[in-house]
């Protein structure tokens, strides 16, 4: 998946997470995370945002994170949402 | 298998707005028999996308426990339709169908799940279906909708979508759904499928909803859609067994048993016979007495011929 423009999904309010993923020119993951929680699970949720881009094909992007206390699956579906707003393909039949 | 998905207690059935993470993540902590994650009236056409890959994520990782888990996709005419019919890859118990107008549309949708279940390597018909008989065309034609598919678990009845279709006014009496509300116990019943009434939506009139509730009982519904947690308590107890049917129901059981274990084919009760509808309503009220934790721990036999489906 190519990330053509800028595309978020979630939302701010409790147990959601709000992703905005940016295209970059060069490779690697760069996340900017905000959370309450940063302290004990800021590493555990940047994992979760890196393996769903790379499972997804996605190897290079700037992801901008505000957490509200998500679970793993919400920031995966957020993640995906987003990836594939940026990507264009959010009219499209896809199954990651 | 078609049977024991149909047998499922289903007195409430809670929609749950699918692109709600925290509401979804506690969907078995509500107490309803079933939860509806919704993709169609709660989500706008923007957020569908979001929705599904929440809805999806969810039906993979959250513990639902006991509840049902069915999946309330857009109407087979919507653009999202086709998308959304995805969610079966995830497991859903069944599917929820709304604004269905005639078996084609349940045959249109047959199709379609067939070939994803056979992708991936689910059992051909293992997703149920709930259609949502909620047009003047679908009340119509519920009879022929209900024998279309041996999927459907349980027919809904939509008092809100139908009223509108119809062009009448929507009234707490219900006088405008009478006829409509029997058409679909009819055909639920004759195919062996639970009757889920229509939504009170005046979440804040507890008497109204009671009252609501008892006459759909009355009619032959078996449970009632759901819009908001406040209204289960209240519905539970309508569909409640009285002590006096527990009694008579555990009696029949008895009589069953006692028949069974002296090699007799014909069991009877108080100088009658006890044919199959009178067992299948004793089996259907201690269902419900059990699920509701009615019958106290001394009953364990009863339970047992129930669970075991002796009788």
């Amino acid at each position: 998946m190519e990330l053509r423009n800028a595309g978020s999904a979630g939302t701010l309010e409790s147990s959601d997470i709000m992703i905005t993923l940016h295209p970059k020119t060069d490779e690697g993951i760069e996340i900017v995370l905000e959370s309450p929680a940063k302290q004990q699970f800021g590493k555990a949720i940047n994992t979760t945002i890196t393996e769903t881009l790379m499972g997804l094909g996605i190897h290079s992007a700037l992801v901008e994170a505000k957490d509200r206390g998500a679970l793993d699956c919400t920031i995966k579906a957020r993640v995906e949402t987003a990836a594939m707003r940026a990507a264009g393909l959010d009219n499209l039949e896809v199954y990651p | 298998m078609m049977e024991d998905k149909r047998k499922r207690l289903r007195r409430t059935m809670l929609f749950l707005p699918g692109n709600n993470p925290g509401i979804l993540q506690n969907a078995a902590l509500f107490g309803a028999d079933c939860v509806i994650l919704d993709l169609e009236d709660s989500v706008s056409p923007s957020e569908k996308l979001a929705a599904r890959n929440l809805v999806r994520h969810a039906l993979e990782s959250v513990e639902f426990g006991d509840v049902e888990k069915v999946v309330r996709v857009n109407a087979t005419t919507t653009p999202f339709f086709r998308q959304d019919l995805e969610m079966i890859r995830a497991r859903p118990d069944a599917i929820m169908l709304p604004k269905v107008n005639s078996a084609q549309d349940i045959i249109d949708f047959d199709n379609l799940a067939s070939s994803i279940e056979e992708e991936e390597g689910i059992q051909n018909g293992s997703t149920g279906l709930v259609p949502i008989i909620e047009t003047a065309q679908g009340v119509l034609n519920v009879w022929e909708i209900a024998r279309a598919s041996s999927r459907i678990v349980a027919l809904n009845f939509g008092a809100e979508d139908f009223s509108a279709s119809v062009g009448c006014q929507r009234t707490k009496e219900g006088d405008e759904i009478f006829h409509a509300r029997n058409a679909t116990v009819l055909a639920a019943a004759a195919i062996g499928a639970d009757a889920i009434d229509t939504v009170f939506i005046d979440v804040d009139d507890e008497k109204g909803l009671i009252e609501d509730t008892q006459l759909a009982k009355k009619l032959g519904m078996t449970g009632k859609a759901v819009i908001h947690p406040r209204q289960l308590d209240p519905i539970h107890l309508v569909f409640a067994p009285t002590a006096k049917e527990i009694e008579h129901a555990k009696r029949v059981v008895a009589a069953l048993r006692e028949a069974k274990e002296k090699g007799s084919g014909v069991a009877s009760l108080d100088r009658r016979m006890i044919d199959a509808p009178v067992a299948a309503r004793a089996k259907r009220v201690l269902e419900l007495a059990v699920a509701m934790n009615l019958i106290d721990d001394n009953d364990e036999k009863d339970k047992k011929e129930i669970q075991g489906g002796g009788a």
